[in-house]
């Protein structure tokens, strides 16, 4: 079984969700597409317009090489491929968030043609095997400005700083089969964006943002008509909208209704999908090649500057962190799941400490002081340098694990480093055998009836003179020859 | 001393600087000038205090010499440039009042170079139409008349009648002209003019009002070969705020100018040769086939056999470009609003365009929208693209047996105001000998050749292979020393 079995119960039997994506994603770049203007979100209205971004009389765009690089970038990541020869499109209707009347977007030579992007297993979820979900094609095009409505009692207010901000339309083929695929797929697109650096995916300031389509079928049959919900801003959300409008189809067909082609905003208070506006009266965009734009023409040196900027992407860093390095595949795929996340083992690995007990110390240590700060590993106080100066120590046996979780919350407290903190406050770890045996000689002297005990067959007390010995030396011990001296002892 | 506006260009350059007068007599004449020809109608808005500003720049800089290429020389700005500080109309009522807080960048390059602007020229509304009946602040009116007594008002052309009829009434000596369909070189022919449309793409498009995009393309307007090459080398050059600008050095065309034409090969395309035309014009076109014969040129027949579907062609792409380029006037932004009490955002938009555009405007935006509709697409923007690729192709191939090719500018000479005007079709007919070359984005020109029986003046015109605007000026300076075209409308104005 390697398909999902995600099936919706209706009075006929089952039905089967499909579902695709088209994806909107801000392209991260100081200027907008076609203008120099700045894209810095939250800015006060209308700081960021150029005159071209105004639609002023006789302005004309020209394309900014950063979001053309990024987009690039964005289709080489998903193996896809790159149309050296696209070219701008108009797209006209009229609305008060459109200075221009049009929107120059890619209709007929998009810049990034078919690829695709695999999501994981994820049995818990439904998804007993990865999958692979095709993605048709990347172009680009500008943003709208937005409407404010609530400035004036009569009147809408419009700011156009996004404006003409680049994005780039992902469209996935009808290739998910259930709320959790779309809702992995969505995941892990994001997760290479934020990696490739062209998007960074803050869904919740509207910099990713994805259209659902959605039809039902009995299995095995034609694809149903679909609706498609706009501008739907979470992963959780794309879910709820998979389920509810999936839902809502197979109880109009069961009651003898059609779903009709139409698109439909998403109501996240209710849970539900309202239409919006149907076919019948879909705008016609009259489409056609943008005049004031040559085509876009790239060249050999330009794509592969792009190659050679890529970043490794998640799933190559994952495998390189199992088979390379040892690292479990569960800690592996936490360690990858994230770019900041990444960024920082990388930073850590690159200080030459060991793989395994990085990945272990990162994800106890790290991710639990982090969450106790309420912290972003990105503003983690302790640095990746830092953290290696502590993880150094316990592998050479200056410190103990237990003496390096002191130091590293001293490290968290003062920013300190590891090697001064341990100096400093005399936790540098002890061998010296005849120190540790006089300990021990103290601690059996003050506990006869546990040794008693102990000698009588009950080994399991050996812990209690380990942590009795240990408490003793304020953990400064070397626990190998704690162990080692105490069996001695022990035997008498 | 000869009255200073009735020099040329060239003459005034080099009078200022010899010290035969200084910039500000020349703006001060020609300031003059303009204010008594209000009856003409050429100027939307009249600038004298922008004229004498440069006048008195050029001055000061005579004295420190620092002499720039167009010292002392005022020009008329067509308004379809946007002006900083000076209200710029496309001669329409939805951008009346519309004063732009930037330069176009060829209105700016020609102020660099130390020119200065005696006003805004009227046009036909959003450059559309060839007679100058559509500006919303009313026609021009040629300085011309035909004789014997018969003083009806004619047109100047269009779109830039402006500028034609300025300069045919010296209230300058040269102005900027944009051509989409032959909006340059029309005019220029009623008017007794010179006129050439570069290149596409050599004059950046940044700045002026657009109609549509593939087409338009700046120009010089004045009144002999020489002084169209002398604006154009202060008009044309890469601009990278326009990415249809051309990346390639301007020549030195006015340096370059020589009418000897020997080894040149002028194709007669017979494709031209088009029903009820005038006599007269296809006389004009075997004396201008002697001139250039005269000059040492060879004289080839060629064929452009897609001639016919030009004019069609034409008038889906330039619309379709139209409909999309001019949705930007919405009254949202700038520009008139008309909003009704209660009105909403739709309503907004349909008053604010009923009341700002004119007929003419309407119609081409109608049918731009029509031609790019679904299910009308293919049939006529598809369909149109390809003729226009054929018509490249025909040039392309007639490039193969000659150099440049020589053709009447215009079916006709000026026409009365009023008389086509209730039939656009007629009216479009006019753009039927420039439209080919706009449609391939080729430099062509009109130079006066001589007048018809009513006095009125004809022009030829000379296309060139892309980026040779050289051997287009070089024939149009050949025709123009033979023609001897000296005559001037008689002021009635």
């Amino acid at each position: 079984m390697t398909e999902t079995s995600y099936r919706i119960q209706g009075a006929t039997g089952e039905w089967e969700v499909v579902i695709g994506l088209e994806v909107h994603a801000q392209v991260t770049s100081n200027a907008k597409l076609f203008s120099g203007a700045a894209t810095a979100f939250g800015a006060e209205p209308n700081t960021q317009v150029s005159l071209v971004d105004a639609a002023m009389p006789g302005m004309l765009p020209v394309p900014n090489r950063e979001c053309i690089r990024q987009a690039v970038r964005t289709g080489m990541a998903i193996e896809a491929q790159i149309n050296k020869w696209s070219r701008f499109d108009r797209k006209n209707y009229f609305y008060a968030d459109l200075p221009q009347g049009y929107q120059i977007s890619q209709l007929y030579h998009p810049i990034v043609g078919e690829g695709a992007l695999e999501i994981d297993a994820d049995e818990k979820a439904g998804i007993p095997a990865p999958k692979t979900i095709g993605i048709e094609r990347i172009h680009v095009e500008q943003d709208a400005g937005k409407l404010m409505h609530d400035q004036h009692p009569t009147m809408s207010y419009v700011d156009l700083n996004r404006s003409g901000v680049a994005l780039m339309e992902i469209v996935s083929r009808p290739d998910m089969r259930s709320p959790a695929e779309a809702g992995a797929y969505l995941a892990k697109l994001r997760q290479i964006l934020r990696y490739v650096g062209s998007c960074d995916g803050n869904m919740d300031q509207g910099s990713m943002r994805a259209d659902v389509n959605v039809s039902v079928r009995k299995p095995g049959e034609e694809f149903g008509t679909r609706t498609e919900t706009k501008n739907v801003n979470s992963v959780r959300f794309v879910m709820a909208v998979v389920e509810s409008e999936a839902r809502r189809q197979v109880d109009l067909i069961e009651d003898g209704g059609r779903v009709v082609q139409e698109t439909r905003l998403y109501d996240p208070d209710k849970n539900v999908t309202r239409s919006m506006r149907s076919k019948e009266d879909a705008h016609d965009y009259r489409y056609f090649p943008d005049p004031d734009l040559l085509p876009l023409e790239l060249d050999d040196a330009f794509l592969e500057e792009c190659r050679a900027s890529l970043p490794e992407l998640p799933d190559a860093k994952r495998a390189r962190y199992v088979n390379g390095l040892g690292v479990s595949a569960y800690n592996a795929a936490v360690l990858t799941a994230d770019v900041e996340t990444a960024r920082w083992f990388e930073a850590l690995l690159g200080e030459g400490v060991d793989g395994k007990q990085a990945a272990n110390w990162v994800m106890s240590e790290l991710f639990g002081a982090l969450n106790r700060l309420g912290k972003d590993i990105a503003e983690s106080p302790v640095s990746p340098e830092q953290a290696a100066g502590l993880l150094k120590l316990v592998a050479d046996g200056t410190i103990s694990g237990t003496i390096a979780k002191q130091v590293f919350e001293i490290m968290l407290e003062t920013g300190g480093e590891a090697a001064a903190i341990v100096e400093e406050k005399g936790l540098k770890q002890t061998s010296d055998t005849g120190a540790i045996e006089a300990v021990i000689a103290e601690v059996l002297a003050k506990n006869p009836g546990q040794l008693e005990q102990y000698r009588g067959g009950k080994e399991a007390l050996f812990g209690f003179f380990v942590g009795q010995t240990m408490k003793a030396t304020q953990g400064k011990a070397n626990p190998g020859v704690v162990n080692e001296l105490l069996k001695k002892a022990l035997a008498g | 001393m000869t009255e200073l506006t009735n020099l040329t260009i060239a003459q005034i350059r080099d009078g200022f600087r010899a010290g035969d007068f200084s910039a500000r007599d020349v703006a001060e004449g020609f300031n003059a000038n303009v204010a008594a020809a209000k009856l003409l109608n050429a100027f939307i808005v009249e600038t004298p205090d922008h004229a004498l500003a440069a006048a008195d720049a050029a001055d000061k800089d005579r004295a420190a010499g620092t002499l720039k290429p167009l010292s002392g020389v005022p020009i008329g700005m067509k308004d379809l440039f946007a002006t900083k500080g000076v209200q710029t109309t496309a001669a329409s009522h939805i951008l009346e009042g519309f004063v732009p807080e930037y330069e176009s960048s060829v209105s700016q390059k020609l102020w660099d170079a130390g020119a200065g602007m005696l006003g805004k020229l009227n046009m036909d509304q959003f450059a559309m139409g060839s007679s100058n009946e559509t500006s919303y602040f009313g026609n021009v009116i040629s300085p011309w008349r035909r004789g014997g007594g018969d003083n009806a008002p004619l047109t100047p052309g269009g779109s830039s009648g402006g500028s034609a009829a300025a300069i045919a009434a010296h209230l300058c000596p040269g102005a900027t002209g944009t051509d989409t369909g032959g909006s340059i070189r029309q005019p220029a022919s009623f008017a007794g003019i010179a006129g050439i449309k570069p290149t596409y793409g050599r004059c950046s498009r940044w700045g002026i009002v657009a109609f549509a995009s593939s087409l338009d393309q700046a120009g010089p307007m004045a009144r002999d070969v020489q002084d169209c090459a002398i604006l154009l080398e202060n008009m044309a050059g890469f601009d990278p705020k326009d990415s249809t600008s051309l990346n390639m050095p301007v020549p030195q065309w006015e340096a370059g100018l020589s009418a000897d034409l020997k080894g040149k090969r002028i194709g007669i395309p017979k494709e031209y040769r088009v029903d009820g035309m005038p006599a007269e014009i296809d006389a004009l076109w075997e004396q201008g086939i002697a001139w250039l014969k005269d000059a040492g040129a060879e004289i080839v027949s060629v064929s452009l056999p897609h001639t016919k579907y030009a004019l069609p062609a034409y008038y889906i792409v330039a619309p379709a470009e139209a409909s999309s380029n001019l949705a930007r006037y919405d009254g949202v932004r700038y520009g008139l609003r008309d909003l009704p009490d209660g009105a909403g955002l739709q309503d907004m938009y349909a008053a604010t365009r009923a009341a700002g555009f004119g007929a003419e405007v309407k119609r081409r935006i109608m049918i731009g929208t029509y031609v790019l509709s679904a299910g009308f697409y293919d049939a006529y923007y598809t369909q149109a693209q390809k003729v226009r690729t054929l018509i490249a192709r025909d040039f392309d191939a007639a490039w193969e047996s000659c150099d440049l090719l020589l053709t009447p500018t215009a079916p006709s000479a000026a026409f009365a105001l009023g008389e086509k005007s209730d039939d656009p079709l007629a009216m479009y007919l006019n753009d039927v000998f420039t439209v080919p070359t706009s449609l391939a984005g080729l430099p062509a020109m009109s130079v006066p050749g001589g007048l018809d029986a009513g006095g009125l003046p004809l022009g030829l015109q000379i296309i060139g292979k892309a980026f040779d605007e050289q051997g287009v000026l070089n024939a149009g300076l050949a025709i123009e020393q033979r023609a001897g075209f000296a005559a001037r409308a008689e002021k009635w104005w």
